[in-house]
This record gives C-alpha cells, sequence and structure tokens, in this order.
C-alpha cells in the first residue's frame, strides 16, 4: 500500500515539476494507434484579459504546441505485447511531436484502455476527536476505509474519494471546516493488473521519459467527451478503441465506475478480413471508406472493389456489395455493445437518474453506430466528440482522439486522489516530527 | 488487353518508419535548450568572428581597414561646417588683442576638431595682464575668445624697475615711470606683492594721513612700514597693523602727533607705542630740561 502512495505520489510531483518547466507530453498508448501530444502550460492568467477566457476546468492554462500519430505496433487490447515494437512507436510518435513543437519534452503523462480495470466502491467511517473537520480527519478517514483484497498482482491505478458525509447529510464535496461528529467517505478505486503498468513504465523508460502520471484511458476519454451536467447528472461514456472498449459511469463529477470489454474497432476488421479473405490493411481501408451497420436498397448497388495482388485474375478482380460489408460489420458492433449492455447491467447503471449513453472513440464513428447503439443500450444514445482545446490541430479533433484530449485536462487538472491527501499523523513512524506536532496540540 | 505495370492500390498505406535510437536521442539532444541555442546562436558567432580574427591576423589587411577609417575621420573633420577660420578677441584693448592674438599663434582657418581648446586656454591666461580667458567655438567658423584683464591696484618698486600688481599681487605689466600710474600707491620690498591686500586695507585705513603717504615697505617679508613725507615712518605690527593704524589716527587726533618733529613712530609692541625724536628736537627737549649734551662726530 505504501508503495503504491509513494509512486503515485512521486508522479504527482513530477507532474507540478514539469508543469513548472511549462511543458508535457501526453501518450495515448492504444492499439490502434499511439498519439502524442505536447502541450505548453501558460499559466492562468495569459489568456484571461484579451478574450475573456475563464479558468474553464484548466483548459485555458495550456496549449497544444505539438501533435502527432502513429500506427500502433506491438500492443493488443490495449496492454503491450511486444515490447520493443511499442518503443519504437512511441518514440515515433514522441520525435514527430516534438520536431512539431520545436521543444524537447521530459515528463509524459500516460494512459491506456486494457490491463482489466476492476471497480470497486470503498467506504469509510471515522469518529472526529473534536467537532471540526480538519485535513488531518479527511486523511484520517480516507485511511480508515478497507481495501478489499485486489488478486494477485494487481495495483490500483485511481482511488478517488467520490462522496463525503457528515453524521446524516451526505453528498458533501468538501467537508474541510465543517462542523459533525461522525465522517464518512466513499471512495472509488480502480484496479488494474500490475504487469501492464510495470510494461508500459519500462517502454516509456526506454525511451528516455520519465512518467508523470498514469490514467485509464476509458477515465480520460469520459472527462474530455461528457459534457458538464452528463459529468454531474450521471452518464455513460463508451469508448469504443481499437482493441478494447472502455466503459465509465459517471456522477457528481466523480467516476464511480469503469470496466472494459475487450473488443473494439479492430475485431470489426480482422472479421471483415476473415470473411472476405483481404489483407488486414485492405479490410481497414474498406471499413472506414465504406463501413456501415444499416443497409439500404442502394446499397446493393455499390460494388466496392476490394483488390488483391494474388496474380490471379478472377481474385484480384472480386467486388462486393456495401450490404455484404454491412452484413460483416453489423453483428461484431452488435456483439460489442451487447457486453457493453451487460456491464452496464452488472454496474446497475439502470438505476442511475439520469440513462445518458455517450459514445466516443474512433469505432464510434461507423456510421449507423447511434441507430443500433439506441437500440441495444437505451434511447439517451449520443455520439461524443472530445472538448476542443487550444491549438490542437484539426486532424486531432475526432472522437479517435478522445483519450489524448482526455488526458490533457487530465494534466491541467486531476482530481483529487488518494495520495494528494496528507497521510494521517498516526501512519508516520514513531519518531516523526509530526506526530509530536500531533501530541502537542492534543495536550495544549 | 492488361498492362504489363503493375496496378498499386489507389491509398498506400502512409510509411512513418520508427526512428532508431539514436536518431531518436540525437533529435532530443539537439532540442535541448543550451544545445540548440549554442548550435543556432553559438557557432555561428564562433564561425564569424574567427573569420574574422584570421583576417585581422594579417598585417596589410589591418593597416588598410586603419588607413579606410583614418581617412574617413579626416574627411569628416575636413568638412567646411566645422571649419574655424576667424579668431575674435572680446574684453581686451588693442594692446593685449594683439599679445592674445599672437599667444593664441593657430594656423587659421582650420578644422574645429583640430583646436585643443584647453591648451590655447592655457597659453593665454600665461599672459600676466589676462586673469580669465574663455574660448568658445561659434558657428559661423568663429573662435570667440573673452577676456577678463587684471586690473593694476598697485605699483611695486624692486631692485629691477617698477611693476604694476593687481589686488591678489599677481603682477600686471612693467611700468617705464612712477609718474605714469601717480594714482596708484607704492610699495616695496620683499615679497611686497603676496601682501598687496594688506596693503590695500592700510591705505584705505589711513584716512588723514592719506595725502602724506609716501609708499609702504614690507620688512623682512613679514610686516609693513608706512613711509610718510617728511621721512617720516611709521613701524607697522606683524599682526594686526590696521588696528595698530586707527590707535595712532587716533592719537594722532588727539595730540596732533604726526605734525611734530618725530622721526619714527614705532608700533610694533602692543603696549606702548615708541617715537623717535629727529637729533634736532632731541637736543631741543634736553635743553628745555637743562641738561647739555656733548655733540660730537660720535
Amino acid at each position: 500500500m505504501t508503495d503504491l502512495y509513494t509512486s503515485q505520489r512521486a508522479m504527482r510531483n513530477m507532474r507540478r515539476a514539469a508543469m513548472q518547466r511549462g511543458v508535457i507530453a501526453i501518450l495515448d498508448v492504444g492499439t490502434s494507434k499511439i498519439a502524442c501530444l505536447i502541450l505548453r502550460f501558460d499559466g492562468p492568467d495569459r489568456l484571461r484579459e484579451q478574450d475573456g477566457v475563464g479558468p474553464m476546468a484548466g483548459q485555458s492554462q495550456f496549449r497544444v504546441i505539438g501533435a502527432a500519430t502513429t500506427r500502433s505496433r506491438g500492443v493488443r487490447f490495449g496492454e503491450i505485447a511486444v515490447m520493443n515494437e511499442t518503443e519504437r512507436a512511441i518514440r515515433t510518435a514522441v520525435q514527430a511531436a516534438q520536431k512539431m513543437a520545436n521543444v524537447r519534452v521530459d515528463h509524459v503523462i500516460a494512459c491506456f484502455s486494457g490491463a482489466e480495470p476492476r471497480s470497486y466502491g470503498l467506504a469509510g467511517e471515522l469518529d472526529l476527536q473534536d467537532s471540526v473537520v480538519t485535513e488531518q480527519d479527511v486523511s484520517r478517514v480516507l485511511a480508515a476505509c478497507d481495501v478489499p483484497d485486489l488478486g494477485h498482482g494487481r495495483e490500483v491505478l485511481h482511488a478517488q474519494p467520490v462522496n463525503f458525509a457528515l453524521d446524516h447529510r451526505s453528498g458533501l464535496g468538501d467537508p474541510r471546516g465543517q462542523i459533525g461528529h461522525r465522517l464518512a467517505v466513499d471512495m472509488h478505486l480502480l484496479s488494474v493488473e500490475g504487469d501492464v503498468v510495470q510494461n508500459l513504465l519500462y517502454c516509456i523508460k526506454r525511451c528516455d521519459l520519465e512518467l508523470a502520471g498514469i490514467a485509464s484511458s476509458a477515465y480520460v476519454s469520459a472527462i474530455s467527451s461528457l459534457v458538464e451536467d452528463e459529468q454531474e447528472l450521471g452518464a455513460a461514456c463508451i469508448d469504443m478503441g481499437g482493441g478494447a472498449t472502455g466503459i465509465s459511469i459517471f456522477m457528481k463529477k466523480h467516476m464511480i465506475y469503469s470496466d472494459s470489454v475487450r473488443m473494439g474497432g479492430d475485431h470489426v476488421t480482422s472479421d471483415i478480413s476473415k470473411g472476405l479473405q483481404i489483407p488486414l490493411a485492405v479490410a481497414e481501408r474498406i471499413k472506414t471508406r465504406h463501413g456501415g451497420l444499416y443497409a439500404t436498397g442502394m446499397d446493393d448497388r455499390e460494388m466496392i472493389d476490394i483488390g488483391g495482388d494474388s496474380g490471379d485474375w478472377e481474385k484480384d478482380r472480386r467486388q462486393i456489395s456495401r450490404t455484404e460489408l454491412i452484413g460483416i460489420m453489423r453483428p461484431r458492433v452488435e456483439e460489442i455493445l451487447e457486453e457493453v449492455r451487460a456491464t452496464l447491467d452488472a454496474a446497475g447503471f439502470d438505476t442511475l437518474p439520469s440513462q445518458q449513453i455517450v459514445l466516443t472513440g474512433g469505432a464510434s464513428q461507423i456510421p449507423g453506430l447511434d441507430g443500433i447503439a439506441t437500440r441495444v443500450l437505451g434511447q439517451r444514445v449520443r455520439l461524443g466528440r472530445p472538448l476542443r482545446v487550444q491549438g490542437l490541430p484539426q486532424a486531432a479533433t475526432g472522437a479517435a482522439f478522445a483519450s489524448a484530449v482526455g488526458l490533457c485536462l487530465f494534466a491541467a487538472h486531476p482530481q483529487d486522489e488518494w495520495w494528494d491527501f496528507e497521510i494521517p499523523a498516526e501512519r508516520y513512524p514513531a519518531r516523526s516530527l509530526r506526530r509530536a506536532v500531533k501530541w502537542f496540540k492534543d495536550n495544549w | 488487353m492488361q498492362s504489363l505495370s503493375a496496378r498499386r492500390p489507389a491509398a498506400r498505406m502512409r510509411r512513418d518508419p520508427a526512428p532508431s535510437k539514436w536518431d531518436y536521442r540525437l533529435q532530443r539532444w539537439m532540442l535541448t535548450p543550451y544545445v540548440r541555442g549554442f548550435v543556432v546562436k553559438g557557432i555561428p558567432t564562433l564561425v564569424i568572428l574567427g573569420a574574422a580574427a584570421l583576417w585581422f591576423s594579417h598585417e596589410p589587411n589591418r593597416q588598410a581597414v586603419i588607413g579606410q577609417l583614418t581617412h574617413l575621420r579626416e574627411e569628416f573633420e575636413a568638412r567646411p561646417e566645422f571649419r574655424v577660420s576667424l579668431a575674435r578677441v572680446e574684453g581686451a584693448s588693442d594692446d593685449l588683442a594683439a599679445a592674445v592674438r599672437a599667444k593664441l599663434a593657430l594656423p587659421l582657418p582650420m578644422s574645429s576638431f583640430d583646436i585643443d581648446l584647453d591648451a590655447a586656454r592655457a597659453r593665454i591666461e600665461a599672459l600676466d595682464a589676462v586673469k580669465k580667458a574663455d574660448l568658445r567655438v561659434r558657428s559661423g567658423g568663429i573662435l570667440q575668445v573673452v577676456i577678463t584683464e587684471r586690473v593694476p591696484v598697485a605699483v611695486w618698486r624692486t631692485e629691477d624697475g617698477l611693476t604694476l600688481v593687481d589686488e591678489t599681487g599677481h603682477r600686471v605689466a612693467g611700468l617705464l615711470s612712477r609718474a605714469d600710474r601717480a594714482d596708484l600707491p607704492l610699495i616695496a620690498g620683499e615679497g611686497a606683492d603676496a601682501a598687496t591686500p594688506e596693503a590695500l586695507d592700510l591705505i584705505a585705513a589711513a584716512g588723514p594721513l592719506t595725502p602724506r603717504i609716501r609708499g609702504l615697505v614690507r620688512v623682512g617679508d613679514r610686516r609693513w612700514d608706512l613711509v610718510l613725507d617728511r621721512d617720516q615712518r611709521v613701524l607697522l605690527p606683524a599682526t594686526n597693523p590696521v588696528q595698530a593704524l586707527e590707535r595712532l589716527l587716533a592719537l594722532d587726533h588727539a595730540q596732533d602727533l604726526m605734525n611734530r618733529d618725530i622721526l619714527t613712530v614705532d608700533l610694533r609692541s602692543d603696549h606702548r607705542p615708541t617715537l623717535r625724536l629727529t637729533p634736532h628736537a632731541l637736543a631741543d627737549i634736553r635743553r628745555a630740561q637743562g641738561l647739555d649734551t656733548v655733540e660730537n662726530e660720535l
């Protein structure tokens, strides 16, 4: 536990140091692409006077000065499968972004979608010593949560206090300074496979970069795709990536549940490839150019040249109708959405007051997806695109960059996590100065 | 019929090869601010400076540049805007103006850059009759010399002749005959010129004795003797001579002292003035007292 604490704290300090230096890189390690954005922090007051831009949760603090994306290699299901291939891909993306930004970055914040995230809700309670809630009481009540058995080799990725309750008043955002007797906290904890995180760490270290933070891509794409009232009232964000589909449920601006389905756009591509006996690259191209989910009479007549390089005239002149393509794509997309539905049901999403579902990620750009999603997931479905941030190139404003943009916001304005609070004085070693100070405070 | 050239798929996959590890490191190293600054600014600066130094290390090149610069400078200084063609002397009598012109000794016309005004001023102020000289180059190429003359206040008689001195005792000019400046008082003796202010104070304080004053004699560069007509002398003390003279005047007013047959009045002692009578008067007094003196050559 303390190990995690220290490593996460070290990352937080590194993030702060990087923001001080003004430049930080964002790395989205996905299954189909690796995106790297370079942010420059100008400080919050650079823009305010001239264009009337408020603080806006930290979005006006930074500017994207470099962006690069590269085809991902060696990543499967959002996890690193081949180490040096991935390292090379990261190097490509970072180098291109650095070249565009014309600045060297040393600190990087990364996100990934795989590693089997599991959510836990924790609760802790504490009787206050004196009736006013202090910073130490908050840390103590966080420490009072019982951590469930995460399983062997699993580590905590996010641990955010979601709700504080004081006596019978619940829903407090910040209980400090309030008067009561009993402080309770609800915490959301997200655990992932430790090995996957270690692999990513190692890869980034091999690129001479330092990791200044790590996040789950389902979480960060929800930050960028859900609008503020959706985050407040409750919504689910479905980040349909290449190899994994991340699900995160937000309520009162906190993530309360996250999971992932290990299927995504790459599976659709491989279905096309297998079904039509064509290479993956061609399948990907056909999917993006002609793909769809609803067949009409027009589609029977629209013939797609699928080609080939075999030298066999018959094989190289093959054509399929768009209806056939849709017939291959639709079952897989439906399967993914069914899985998502099952996960949401398991999480008890139907009990939430607001049932908004936002689809984002690269695979959400299939035409007609919203129609199918409405049928599978419920009436309130919309396609989400990430928030617009300053300096982001037009090519990187699509739904595929939801997690990269969300990671920018996460870097600029992270939510409080467990390790941002001080360690309660009781947990300090016996000879600590802080403990002595506490003893003096209690006795005089 | 099919063409023999291979048909390529319309949309090729975009190549983006991964950089090698060393390529990546080199690029990052070049983006390091100090390295970048050195490469972008430092190396060009060094190259330019090095080339310039190499070129200058060759003696003829250096000479050529220096010659060029000197030529440019001379050309600039020789422009008619800077030429001084006339010296105008103001505030001096004609004789003195001629002397000043002679001392100025500038080969006019010349450039105002070449005139050393300080040296010229020092030369002019070396003239005894000049108290202060202001030199400035006016527009229109005129060198204006404003002279403040020394005003003589006394005549100083030395073994070599007569000299006019101003109120500070500085020599103004020589004098051929005393009669030329009969209006000025006469002083004599070693160091008399340096004590001129004191002499002037004494003459101002002399009051009724003024018409009788022949002159002032400095004795031993220490004190004054006031010489009156009829060979009368007033020996003044070294300190506070004016007060001593005023005491004498009071005595004279009360007892008509100076009209008597007296050779010297010695005021050197504060306690009492000492009189020295003429031998004739002395004999008269003694005779009146019934004393007979033997008068002989001794």
